[in-house]
């Protein structure tokens, strides 16, 4: 059957008007063959590898980019996790091996390159501490590396030293970009349960699962979404789910064609299309906006729980029918300061720490892109990670908090990350202490719903 | 065969059709089919063409085609026709 004008015109709606994109393609490179005599060896073989899988990564998203007409926002190349590989000591600095990481990717001319990162969630190896030590001034100083560290997992438990050690590094990097409103923290998450295949930053890495290279690919929708439920007046919730399940489709359907395409011009292997709903500033282009749409009269009030499982959920239910391979993150984005509308929320008082924390049960993916006040204790950041990982560890899903203590400021003042970081305000956090929690020894045990065998 | 949609947008004016095929007949794009319609109030014009014959790459003939829609104060989008069947076809 040919295809009609009005499904081209909607394809070019949903494109054109509607902030329908790719929010990135990003190709994994596994690290696990490099070697080095010193770190400053190490670093350079891992340049060499990185430049010569991916030299032609950047020109072939141009093209398909162009092909289709549709905006791919970001080009991005996860590589293994370098604790693995660097064979470090403990006082040991691996800042040479961030910024190797760091030329390949200007190099590439690629946005974003993530596996500066550590897998902790059992225990710490000398190489692990000596990253986790070499994180802060790797984000501070270097522009497109980015760090993510799995201190927590279902199977194994919460590995509560990390999880503390993890809160006074997001302090420390945060001090060390202290002029720029501590925007380094931005390119660091600490996970539960982390994907070995996430084409998103800050978290992606390439798993050591993962075959040789592969390309990823995440797509970006909340626009489209909210654009179709807002046509949808009265309607029932079997009704909403069905119009989200279609968008969802064809939404992915463009991640299957771009990944696909890419894949077979590089003769790299087609990982997975990542079905994230991932909002940006841009107006309209929010998840907060969706929950609008829906009947709720702000993100954060009764019924967002709700709201927000059977979005995430119809949009997994539209999209895995989509794509060949499914993958990485794949649920919805609440990123505060990266929704507009979230951000708004905030401002307006319908959307706090607790609540958006209780979202992130519900919805994946973590507490994301929420900014503290400077002066929050470490101890407090390590026991709203630490919850936050017992949401995943409980409930067997991905969770990360990615969260930006701003030095010198308070809560209630905003704070602009600029361009697809965004802007928001600076949330409270209780003052209730947790210090002698959360220095105790050791780890949290496996729930007992891990012992699946 | 291979395809692509190329869609014009904007206030319906006189020449459009003949501004836009002129450029395709000079690289050897055969027309396969062509509509109208209106979306949102605006003039849409879609055009499938067969570009395996094409005598210069997509991207350059979006280029040109695009050039010329500006020139008239519209809006022109090439696109491969792939992205169509694989959003609006299982």
């Amino acid at each position: 059957m040919p295809i009609s004008p009005q499904e081209i015109l909607e394809t070019i709606r949903m494109i054109r008007m509607e902030h329908l994109d790719i929010r990135t393609v990003t190709m994994g490179i596994s690290l696990l063959d490099v070697k080095g005599d010193s770190i400053e060896a190490l670093a350079e073989n891992i340049y060499k590898k990185i430049t010569e899988r991916a030299k032609n990564l950047r020109d072939t998203v141009e093209e398909v980019s162009s092909k289709y007409d549709i905006p791919i926002a970001n080009t991005r190349i996860t590589v293994t996790p370098i604790a693995l590989i660097a064979r470090a000591k403990e006082d040991d600095d691996l800042f040479p091996i961030a910024q190797a990481l760091d030329r390949a990717g200007k190099d590439l001319r690629i946005d974003y390159i993530g596996g500066f990162g550590a897998l902790v969630h059992k225990g710490c190896t000398p190489c692990d501490i000596a990253l986790m030590n070499s994180i802060p001034r790797a984000l501070a100083k270097l522009d497109r590396v980015c760090s993510s560290v799995n201190v927590a997992s279902t199977k194994n438990g919460m590995n509560m030293e990390a999880i503390l050690l993890m809160a006074e590094k997001i302090k420390e990097t945060a001090e060390l970009s202290a002029d720029r409103d501590s925007i380094a923290c931005a390119k660091l998450v600490v996970y539960c349960n982390a994907p070995e295949d996430n084409p998103f930053m800050a978290g992606g890495f390439h798993g050591v699962g993962e075959g040789e290279s592969a390309i990823n690919v995440a797509i970006s929708g909340p626009g489209t979404v909210r654009s179709a439920l807002s046509r949808l007046k009265d309607v029932s919730f079997n009704e909403l789910t069905e119009e989200i399940k279609r968008t969802a489709f064809k939404i992915t359907r463009v991640g299957e064609l771009v990944g696909r395409e890419i894949s077979a011009k590089l003769g790299v292997p087609f990982g997975i299309v990542d079905l994230s709903l991932a909002p940006t500033p841009e107006e309209g282009d929010s998840i907060a906006d969706i929950l609008q749409a829906m009947g709720l009269e702000e993100c954060g009030a009764p019924g967002s729980l709700a709201a927000i499982a059977l979005l995430t959920d119809a949009v997994k239910k539209g999209g895995l029918f989509a794509s060949s391979s499914v993958g990485g993150m794949s649920g919805t984005f609440i990123p505060l300061s990266e929704d507009a509308g979230m951000a708004r929320a905030a401002e307006r008082g319908s959307l706090n720490l607790d609540k958006l924390q209780a979202m992130t049960a519900v919805c994946s993916v973590g507490l994301d892109m929420v900014a503290i006040p400077g002066d929050t204790p470490v101890e407090t950041i390590a026991g709203i990670i630490a919850d936050e990982m017992a949401i995943g560890m409980m409930n067997n899903k991905t969770v990360g908090v990615r969260i930006i203590p701003v030095i010198g400021k308070k809560a209630g003042e905003w704070v602009d990350f600029g361009g697809l970081l965004g802007k928001a305000p600076i949330l409270p956090v209780s003052s209730f202490r947790s210090d002698a929690f959360v220095r105790r020894k050791g780890r949290i045990q496996a729930p007992i719903t891990s012992f699946t065998n | 065969m291979e395809r692509a949609v190329v869609t014009v947008i904007g206030k319906d004016r006189v020449g459009i059709v003949a501004n836009i095929s002129s450029i395709l007949a000079k690289h050897n794009v055969n027309i396969l089919d062509i509509s109208q319609t209106i979306m949102q109030d605006l003039f849409a014009m879609i055009m499938l063409v067969d570009i395996s014959q094409a005598d210069i790459d997509l991207s350059t003939l979006r280029s040109e085609i695009e050039a010329k829609a500006k020139e008239m104060g519209l809006q022109a989008i090439v696109q491969h026709e792939n992205i169509f069947n694989y959003m609006h076809r299982i």
